[in-house]
């Protein structure tokens, strides 16, 4: 048990436990709030990867960008006069069969297949490496991300305005 | 003029009359006038006729023109083998005389209706009526054999069938035109079933071939007793065509039809028809068959005298002196004496056939009155009728000078004769009686109609002598009927060509056995004075019958006139008074015997009574079954259709419920919601890991 | 247990996408949809970075996942617009009410 191990564990069982409170709880500001925590469990468990610049990223993103929204979207489609907001859930039971067996055989598979493993030496900050790669060989989806972006951009204001006519 | 310009000739004779018919009957509507082509056809066929009979008498004595062609040929009849059914003409002397005959009258009669049938509704188609009769007679005439015989039998049954029937309307003249076909037809039945005797025992139809086999010792069946009974057989066909009792009740009936036809037909040709068979088959005619035809024929001759001392129609007084005659004919040809009744049936052919249209002559003039009480002194108002009906009712009775006198006589001297080698006496006594009664019913009609003082004064003022279209065919035949046609010696026959050239009695086949002893066979010709006669023996008889015949018949037909003079011109007896006396007499003479009522009451009510038990049957059983099948139908029909509404209909309704169910079931996987559909996903998902097994 | 490797990191990956499933089956809120498709998004990038680790992908398994995190946001606010456009349309966003499909 390095302490690898012990680290890991710890962000592996906060992430799941939070993800858990998401998808269960009839609250939907604390299944919103949970998530933070299995957002930044995932950041961590990134940084144990070795993957450095992308877990700044999914803070700054996920939680500064992403997280705000959904909690907007929460705030804006719920009577939030009320002091408990909650919601209802649908076919529990085929949901949890389904998921039941569909985890067992994901996790079967994962288990038993013997993946090659090459241990690539990965640099240390990998700032330089991801952004040399997007610059040349990844340029194109780079540029069409921007665009896409853009298009979002003034499609969502599109979607959401109110008509005034 | 050879023998077949000849055979030609007569058979341009026999289909002109059915051009005739032809165009007339097709083409009369529009071209009304088209009846002088037919009288035009007869006066053509008539002058073809004696061409015919001029060159036959003349250049072919002696020898019978034959010509025939081969109809039918059965390959393998069962039992028989091959069997040639042959259609032909014939023509001996008989024949030509014959066609003379029948075209004469028939061209008179045409000439005769221009007038008389003016302004009937169907004129045209009158003409063209008596066109099929002819054609239909002198088919018969000029024939070879049984089976055209009998076609054109039955042809001439259905053109009289048309001409008595002519004014249809009335109901009296359709039913005497059914009875006419009806009484024929059953003795057709028996000529049929004497006609199949000699077919299938010989294989053929044709006259001279049956004969020459008969006279080589082939009869049917080996039998006497069939060669008998097909004689008599065939002969029951003549009974039917020529009225002979117990088939004569048609011929008064038919006097319904118009005065020409009954002129045609019911005196001289159609009725002579049955004479003209009996003459046909005269050579294979048995003893017993003979002797048949003898007593029917005299036996007729009797009742129908009888019957016409007391009738009041000039028709029908004339329509039963025709039946007598006939029955004179036929027992002339019963009694062996062929040459006699062939002469008779032309004597009476002529001057039957002139009372006849002298009574339409009459009739025209009084405007359609025919009951001769109503009549008297017209010899004043119509003179020329007076004249031939006078020589014609003479020659009928059997006078001297007359063609009648010569050919009766002959007939009574036959009937002597055979009374004296057989011993039936009772033949000439008939025929005797009878001369007695014609002689003074005839004159009776004579007197009441022409003599006297008219009865109906108001017809009388208005009658005057019909136009020479009408009194020339008179004239004509009342000239024929003068002996000078027929013989130089007006009170010998055998003097005459008639007799010894023309008309030869033709020498029996019948064996040896069968036969009369006095009938001449072929295989015992004997020649005297370069002829062919009857046996020494017969010879013998007539010449002893002969005189005692003429002084007898001159004798009773004297008597005859003069109690007709007695009763109704002289009227010293009261002939009403008499008829009171002997009232049952009269009753039963005036009612034909009660024969009409007697056939009524048995052969007609038990045809009438089968007839309705067969339509009992037909009813209940026949048009049950029919129901029975009809109900059975519809019954299974139901069965099936209620099958249909619950099986069939039931299965499709079963299947539109079942599929609806299922959709309904399956609709409630469109939830509309994502959610179940991720659901979905997810469970595919799990199967094809399952398949594919990756782990 | 083991020494920490891929398998781990796998396992944790499919928890997560087998919670993400879950949460988007059963929730009614469509924000709450929204956050189940998120999770399934991260856990679908933990196996990238994961391999780009221990397997042979390299750093091309961590710029995939930077794409997709791009991605993520992009969908995000777009899903955002239409449910902002639901519940003008129909005053709350349970989808099992949005069904108009059925029938």
């Amino acid at each position: 048990m390095t302490l690898y191990d012990i680290i890991f564990y710890l962000f592996a069982v906060i992430t799941i436990a939070s993800a858990f409170v998401v998808v269960t709880t009839r609250n939907v500001i604390y299944s919103g709030f949970t998530l933070l925590f299995t957002f930044f469990g995932v950041a961590g468990i990134y940084v144990l990867l070795g993957a450095d610049f992308l877990a700044i990223v999914q803070i700054m993103v996920y939680v500064g960008g992403i997280l705000i929204l959904i909690l907007f979207g929460v705030m804006l489609t719920n009577k939030i006069t009320d002091v408990d907001i909650r919601t209802g859930t649908i076919h529990l039971l085929p949901a949890a069969i389904g998921v039941g067996i569909l985890f067992g055989a994901l996790t079967s598979v994962m288990v038993w297949t013997d993946w090659k493993t090459e241990p690539v030496e990965l640099p240390i900050t990998t700032t330089y490496a991801i952004g040399k790669e997007l610059l040349t060989n990844y340029v194109l989806i780079f540029e069409l991300l921007g665009i896409l972006l853009l298009v979002v951009l003034i499609g969502a204001a599109s979607i959401a305005r109110s008509d005034k006519e | 003029m050879t023998e077949s310009v000849l055979s030609t000739l007569s058979l341009i004779i026999l289909f002109l009359p059915l051009l005739g018919f032809t165009v007339v009957i097709l083409l009369g509507k529009r071209f009304p006038k088209l009846y002088l082509f037919e009288v035009a056809i007869l006066t053509i066929a008539f002058i073809l006729s004696v061409v015919v009979m001029y060159s036959k008498l003349a250049y072919y004595l002696n020898s019978d023109i034959i010509s025939s062609f081969n109809w039918i040929t059965i390959g393998a009849a069962p039992l028989a083998g091959v069997i040639n059914i042959e259609l032909g003409i014939k023509i001996d002397n008989v024949t030509v005389i014959m066609l003379f005959v029948v075209n004469l009258i028939s061209m008179l009669v045409h000439i005769f209706s221009i007038e008389y049938m003016h302004g009937d509704q169907r004129y045209t188609r009158y003409f063209a009526n008596l066109g099929l009769f002819t054609f239909s007679m002198l088919g018969i005439v000029l024939t070879h054999n049984l089976l055209m015989m009998y076609i054109f039998w039955e042809l001439v049954g259905l053109s009289s069938y048309l001409l008595i029937g002519h004014w249809y309307e009335k109901k009296s003249a359709a039913d005497a035109a059914k009875k006419a076909f009806i009484v024929n037809r059953i003795g057709d039945i028996g000529m049929f079933i004497g006609i199949l005797i000699l077919f299938t025992h010989y294989k053929t139809f044709t006259f001279d071939t049956i004969f020459a086999q008969i006279s080589q010792g082939n009869i049917p069946f080996n039998s006497e007793a069939w060669l008998t009974a097909a004689g008599i057989l065939v002969f029951m066909g003549a009974v039917g065509k020529s009225a002979q009792f117990p088939l004569h009740v048609w011929l008064p009936d038919a006097m319904e039809g118009p005065t020409p036809v009954s002129a045609l037909i019911h005196a001289a040709t159609m009725v002579a028809a049955g004479v003209y068979l009996v003459t046909r088959i005269f050579v294979m005619l048995t003893a017993d068959a003979m002797l048949v035809i003898a007593v029917v024929g005299a036996f007729t001759s009797l009742v129908a005298a009888t019957i016409a001392l007391t009738q009041n129609d000039i028709k029908k007084v004339l329509a039963y002196s025709t039946v007598s005659q006939l029955g004179y004919m036929i027992m002339s040809l019963g009694v062996g004496a062929y040459v006699f009744a062939f002469f008779h049936l032309v004597t009476h052919a002529f001057f039957k056939a002139c009372l006849f249209l002298g009574a339409g002559s009459v009739i025209h003039a009084m405007h359609h009155e025919q009951d001769i009480r109503n009549m008297g002194g017209l010899r004043k108002k119509l003179p020329l009728t007076y004249a031939t009906f006078l020589i014609s009712t003479i020659a009928i009775s059997g006078i001297p000078l007359t063609s009648g006198f010569l050919s009766k006589d002959g007939i009574l001297a036959g009937t002597l004769a055979f009374g004296k080698l057989t011993g039936h006496w009772l033949i000439p006594i008939m025929g005797f009686t009878v001369a007695a009664m014609t002689a003074f019913y005839m004159f009776r009609l004579v007197i009441m109609t022409f003599h006297g003082e008219p009865r109906d004064h108001h017809k009388y003022d208005h009658a005057h002598e019909s136009p020479w279209v009408m009194v020339g065919p008179l004239v004509v035949l009342a000239a024929l009927s003068i002996f000078i046609w027929y013989t130089p010696n007006p009170l010998s026959p055998d003097a005459g060509w008639f007799m010894k050239e023309w008309v030869k009695t033709p020498s029996t086949v019948v064996p040896e056995s069968s036969r009369f002893e006095f009938m001449q066979s072929a295989s015992h010709e004997t020649e005297v004075h370069g002829e062919v006669v009857h046996s020494p023996l017969y010879t013998e008889t007539m010449h002893w019958a002969h005189y005692p015949a003429m002084g007898m018949s001159i004798l009773l037909a004297g008597l005859g006139i003069l109690f007709a003079f007695l009763f109704y011109q002289w009227k010293k007896i009261n002939a009403d008074n008499l008829a009171t006396k002997i009232k049952p007499l009269y009753n039963f003479s005036l009612n034909k015997w009660y024969l009409d009522e007697a056939y009524d009451a048995t052969a007609i009510s038990g045809t009438l009574n089968f007839s309705k038990i067969l339509s009992w049957f037909d009813n209940k059983i026949v048009d049950g079954a029919v129901n029975g099948a009809a109900w059975l139908g519809r019954f299974i029909s139901s069965l099936s259709g209620l099958f249909d509404t619950f099986v069939v209909d039931g299965l499709v309704n079963f299947t539109a419920f079942f599929s609806g169910f299922i959709g309904l079931a399956f609709r409630k996987l469109q939830t509309g919601k994502v959610q179940t559909y991720i659901v979905f996903v997810v469970f595919a998902v799990i199967i094809l890991l399952l398949f594919f097994k990756p782990f | 247990m083991a020494q920490v490797g891929l398998t781990h990191f796998l396992v944790v990956s499919s928890i997560l996408f087998s919670l993400g499933i879950y949460g988007i089956i059963t929730r009614k809120n469509a924000v709450m949809v929204l956050m189940g498709i998120e999770l399934i998004l991260n856990s679908a990038n933990i196996n990238f970075v994961a391999f780009s680790k221990y397997g042979n992908l390299g750093i091309n398994g961590q710029i995939v996942a930077l794409f997709v995190i791009v991605l993520a946001a992009a969908e995000a606010a777009i899903a955002l617009a239409i449910v902002l456009n639901i519940y003008k349309t129909y005053a709350n966003v349970n989808v099992d009410e949005i069904d108009h499909l059925k029938d």
